[in-house]
């Protein structure tokens, strides 16, 4: 490196300095105190928090991207190259847009225009703020679009958004927003969305791109596996303020504010504690499970999806088992065949020795008092015009228990899961979504079900929350003796919980056994690669140390 | 609990507390909407109180008095057959708001029923959905006439031609909020808690249709005034003599030259009904179901 | 492909128009009428009727009617009128012309209008515009097409005498005879349309307004204009033209109307004379002539979507 370069790469592209965000009108709920970020060319700022703790905002108050009828800034400066981007007028602010600083947002399916062609909505860039012909623009916007390593740029060029996977259009975006070389780059959770395997490719492209062009990057994220694998710097914020700055290794390894200490211990290991291995009855056998989704059309070939083939696995009492794999793996499908909202296609479904039928009617009804499911959302799980207790107590009602003997079960639930009996009064909405989440147990559980499915039961939560469940779900086990299927995409979580561990992939079962050897000395490529991608992998964040 | 606040990534903000502009705008909007509820309420008194409020018999025919413009005795004049005009507005109220009450309940009923079963028995969606296509591509008010003209118009006639257009949209808006809640994982969750049919459809389904069929139910009642007012218009309503304000206009439409109040007084009542009815579907629209413009 | 998918769309579209038809024969049958004695007269013998009978079909079941009747409706035939006597068709012909530029004058009128008035009141919603162009809807929307009518006769015809009162002149007796007679029935006719239009255009470029895209245009550094122009209006379109279409019935009911209050002798007029004299040949073709047009606008609507959207699979 030369000294020039090395002068420009410790230039201050980003200051904000105290900056403070409210809702509009008078007295409105201030939402960012006093917030201080520093950029410098050349490096990756991570700005980690949960949700509520204004990461965003901060990032669209750069940007000049807030709600003027609905949020405004009350304090402060976003110095922009010592350029207020808070009082330039709208028109230089427009100018400075995509030439200075750049923004690749969180949803690459919605973020790109679905009526126009790819090629025309990265050109749209140059026509407004470059005074190129039509064929300079045309070869700009191929080089840029190899540059992000997207395949056959041409035929990249002439497509719709819709034709290209979630991964490609991320790319596009990535092309979009550094075409004119910006000198700040935000990166607003820019892999949240994304598989994890795509994940590892963004990230290493933004990195790649960012070193070439010596780019300063606001990166905002809720995932620490993230902030080991991409910052150079990270600021931790919680509830509107900024509570810790540092070097990466500095958050990381030795925390001094009690709230990073908690969020960063809280992320769980990829290599989990050796168990023993559960050994009871066998609560649940699947034999050549399989779900075939025929759609016949008229005037039309019919689609054929093999969601799932010839699934082979049985469960234990008191066992935690996961099911891992990426979106479209099938394992949702899986769970929803052994819970009864799907009808398999092929195979036999044993309970505790019983083979379940699914014809409809009574005896098809019976299963649900024997297993039972705790859903991904929660904020769509609970009816939201039905009191919690009334929510919790339709099952057992549904099967002939008098409505207070149930009420008094949801009582006793309540305590179980950590929530005041007061609870069973008030509405969904007045909960939070880990609170929800405990409440969907809750309804799961006064079944006294033998099997309890959880769907990605934790995927929304933020991390906190997450490690909060999770402990949850460990003492229910212990004190009810349920047998667990643990759905889920993120292999901390299945090592943190789970005793067994299946891998899927495209709808077929290609590798399960106990965690450790599943996830520390996987046979299957597939379930080696998925491990690799998993973004902070080396990192054992609860001791605070590298693994 | 305030210990207990545990939210996750995907949580959308809350909606921005009122400041004083927005409470302004939404005073702004509630004077149309209040006006709209007085008027409403005067056009039921009248209907209510009709004897009370009119000053004439609205049948009886004096051709001495025909074609008076206002005087102290009739303060909206005479029509051609010497009846009074505002004692037959007055009366035709009740016509008006029988009509619209009627097929409101009628349609609405209809096409909840049609609607529940389209959305959640799947077998049935498709032939239902055809016929309602079907029915919605006859233009109701020339189906409405013809029905009336051929069978003989009466109350009961004038009621079942109104309504038999009305159904298909409401048939559409209630299978669409159904078909987009049961995909909800609420839905999903009762069946998995081994609820029955009946228990799913009334506390999980049903309820949400109450929010945009109220709303709907408004637009109903409007277009149902509008059509019977219309019939009656074009000569195949209700006989002319029952005081209805599509007949006085029809009957007013020789004289307009002469006389343009005889199809002015009555459209004036007419348009002013309309205009409360939807600015009061306007506003419930906007409190109960702002996304409901898209689903009709 | 784009071939297939039109086919396709015929092809559903096909079950519905035979099921209006169904409808329609079967609602106008099922009345206590008979179709011998409105054609014979009141005063006609028992023979007479029996012999009008048979030549007519009536003493078939009413399967076999309804059979015969779609039938000649497949080849074109839609039957002679019971009380002229002429075929439906020519009736049709005859007075096709008013109705045909009435509606398309109102369309065009309507189109240019109402879409920019949309856009205006999207600008800022909740404001001042926005209010007074909603209210103004509202209104458009209440008024009864035969209370414009008589308003505007009022103030343009009768109080001013700028236009002639009613009627109606062909194209061919000069283009401001044609025209001037057009303008407010149009006006008339297209209240209710603009209102509807307007109202669907504001929204779906509010909401569109509210998608990541358009975020994403903004962090581009494009003007308020040319995000409107070139991404909201574009993909807005599809709400607007599907209630461009479903508007056509409202088109449809307000030209029976206009047609009487202007008294233009079309369509309109005809349906309203053949309903009260009865005449059930020319009734039935009416009203399944006025749905086929309903049905057929909505299948320009279906083919347009591929236009405006490519997501739209063929």
């Amino acid at each position: 490196m030369t000294d020039a370069q090395k002068a420009m790469s410790d230039k201050t592209v980003l200051q904000i300095k105290g900056l403070c965000v409210a809702l509009a009108g008078r007295g409105g709920k201030q939402l960012l105190r006093d917030v201080d970020i520093e950029v410098k060319a050349g490096e990756i700022t991570c700005v980690v928090g949960e949700s509520g703790s204004g990461k965003s905002l901060t990032a669209y108050s750069v940007m000049g991207l807030l709600d003027p009828e609905s949020l405004r800034c009350t304090a402060g400066e976003i110095l922009l190259e010592d350029e207020n981007v808070l009082t330039v007028t709208p028109r230089r602010l427009r100018e400075l847009r995509a030439t200075r600083m750049s923004l690749i947002f969180q949803e690459p399916m919605t973020a790109l225009n679905p009526v126009e062609r790819i090629g025309a909505q990265i050109e749209e860039v140059l026509e407004i703020h470059c005074s190129d012909d039509a064929r300079t623009r045309r070869r700009r916007v191929l080089e840029m679009l190899e540059a992000v390593h997207l395949p056959d740029p041409q035929r990249i060029f002439d497509s719709y958004p819709h034709q290209l996977s979630g991964g490609q259009r991320q790319r596009v975006v990535i092309c979009m927003a550094l075409i004119l070389n910006p000198k700040l780059l935000i990166a607003d959770e820019p892999t949240t969305a994304l598989d994890v395997s795509t994940q590892k490719q963004i990230l290493a492209l933004i990195r790649e791109l960012q070193q070439k062009f010596n780019t300063a990057v606001l990166f905002i994220t809720h995932d620490f596996g993230v902030v080991v694998d991409v910052a150079d710097k990270v600021v931790v914020m919680n509830q509107g303020e900024v509570v810790e700055t540092g070097s990466r290794d500095e958050i990381l390894r030795s925390p001094r504010n009690d709230y990073t200490r908690m969020l960063v211990s809280s992320v769980p290991s990829l290599v989990p504690q050796s168990r023993e291995a559960v050994t009871g009855d066998v609560v649940l056998s699947i034999k050549g499970l399989s779900k075939i989704f025929v759609r016949r059309r008229i005037l039309r070939p019919s689609t054929v999806v093999e969601a799932a083939v010839d699934c082979d696995l049985t469960l234990h009492r008191r066992e935690i088992l996961g099911i891992v794999g990426q979106s479209g793996s099938g394992k949702s499908t899986l769970a929803r065949c052994v819970i009864g909202l799907e009808t398999p296609s092929a195979g036999r479904i044993v309970l505790a020795g019983e083979e379940l039928v699914n014809a409809r009617g009574n005896a098809f009804r019976e299963r649900f008092r024997r297993i039972q499911m705790v859903f991904q959302d929660p904020y769509r799980s609970l009816n939201p015009r039905v009191r919690v207790g009334e929510s919790i107590i339709e099952g057992p009602t549904n099967f002939g228990v008098p409505r207070a003997f149930a009420m008094e079960r949801a009582k006793s639930l309540m305590e179980l899961v950590g929530l005041p009996v007061s609870a069973l009064d008030r509405f969904p909405h007045q909960f939070s979504g880990g609170q929800r989440q405990r409440i969907s147990i809750a309804r799961a559980l006064i079944m006294e079900p033998e099997v309890l499915v959880a769907d990605e039961a934790v995927s929304a939560l933020d991390v906190s929350v997450q490690a909060r469940i999770l402990k949850l779900l460990e003492s229910i086990r212990e004190k009810t003796d349920v047998g667990l299927l643990f759905i889920t995409h993120d292999l901390r979580v299945a090592a943190e919980i789970c005793d067994r561990v299946i891998v899927m992939n495209k709808g077929r079962i290609v590798e399960h056994g106990s965690a450790e050897a599943v996830l520390v000395h996987p046979r299957d490529a597939y379930t080696r690669a998925l491990i690799d991608a998993a973004p902070g992998r080396h990192w054992d964040f609860r001791n605070f140390r590298p693994l | 609990m305030s210990s207990l606040q545990e939210s996750g990534p995907i949580r959308r903000e809350e909606a921005a507390p009122a400041g004083a502009n927005a409470i302004l705008r939404a005073a702004l909007s509630s004077i149309p909407a209040w006006l709209a509820a007085v008027v409403m309420m005067c056009v039921v008194a009248m209907a209510v109180f009709a004897p009370l409020i009119a000053t004439a018999n609205p049948t009886a025919i004096a051709p001495a008095e025909r074609l008076l413009g206002p005087t102290s005795a009739h303060f909206l004049g005479t029509d051609a057959l010497g009846r009074d005009t505002f004692s037959r507005i007055v009366y035709g109220s009740r016509l008006s708001l029988t009509v619209g009450a009627g097929v409101t309940v009628f349609s609405v009923a209809l096409g909840l029923v049609v609607g529940v079963f389209a959305g959640y028995f799947r077998a049935f969606d498709m032939v239902i959905m055809r016929v309602m296509d079907g029915l919605m591509a006859i233009p109701g008010i020339l189906l409405a006439i013809a029905l009336i003209a051929l069978t003989g118009a009466s109350l009961a006639t004038v009621l079942v031609a109104i309504t038999v257009p009305e159904v298909p949209r409401v048939v559409r808006l209630v299978r669409g909020v159904i078909l987009s809640v049961r995909s909800e994982d609420f839905v999903e969750a009762a069946i998995t808690l081994g609820s029955p049919i009946r228990r799913i459809l009334w506390r999980h389904l049903i309820p949400s249709t109450v929010a945009p069929l109220t709303v709907q139910a408004t637009f109903v009642f409007a277009s149902a005034v509008l059509t019977e007012s219309t019939l009656s218009f074009l000569g195949a309503g209700l006989p002319s003599e029952i005081p209805s304000w599509g007949n006085m206009m029809a009957d007013g439409r020789m004289y307009f030259q002469l006389k343009p109040g005889l199809i002015f007084f009555p459209g004036f009542a007419l348009a002013m009904t309309l205009l409360s009815v939807n600015i009061i579907g306007d506003v419930l629209r906007d409190r109960l179901d702002p996304k409901m413009e898209k689903r009709a | 492909m784009l071939l297939f998918y039109v086919l396709r769309r015929i092809l559903a579209a096909l079950p519905v128009m035979v099921l209006v038809a169904i409808i329609v024969f079967a609602a106008l049958r099922l009345t206590p009428n008979d179709p011998a004695t409105i054609m014979a007269g009141e005063d006609a013998t028992e023979a007479q009727l029996e012999a009008i009978r048979v030549s007519m079909g009536l003493d078939q079941s009413i399967l076999v009617q309804l059979g015969t009747w779609l039938q000649r409706l497949a080849t074109g035939d839609l039957g002679v009128s019971l009380i002229s006597g002429a075929p439906v068709l020519d009736l049709i012909g005859d007075r096709i012309g008013p109705t045909i530029a009435l509606s398309t004058s109102s369309f065009l009128f309507t189109m240019m209008v109402a879409i920019p008035l949309g856009v205006l009141a999207s600008r800022k919603p909740g404001h001042l515009v926005d209010r007074a162009l909603m209210g103004l809807s509202t209104l458009g929307l209440s008024l009864p097409v035969f209370v414009i009518g008589y308003v505007l006769m009022y103030a343009f015809a009768i109080s001013f005498r700028w236009l002639p009162v009613q009627g109606y002149e062909p194209l061919s007796s000069g283009f401001w005879a044609h025209a001037q007679r057009l303008i407010m029935p149009s006006l008339a006719l297209s209240g209710a349309y603009i209102a509807l239009v307007a109202r669907m255009t504001r929204s779906s470029i509010i909401e569109v307004k509210g998608e990541d895209y358009i975020r994403t245009a903004r962090a581009k550094g494009a003007t308020e204009t040319a995000i409107l122009i070139r991404h909201a209006l574009r993909n807005a379109a599809i709400p607007i033209v599907t209630v461009v279409g479903a508007g056509v019935a409202s088109l449809i009911t307000g030209v029976v109307v206009t047609e009487s209050v202007f008294n233009l002798p079309g369509l309109g007029r005809l349906v309203v004379e053949a309903v009260l004299a009865r005449d059930y040949p020319v009734i039935q073709a009416l009203i399944l002539l006025f749905s086929f047009i309903y049905i057929l606008v909505n299948l320009i609507v279906d083919i347009l979507y591929t236009v405006f959207d490519p997501r739209i699979r063929y």
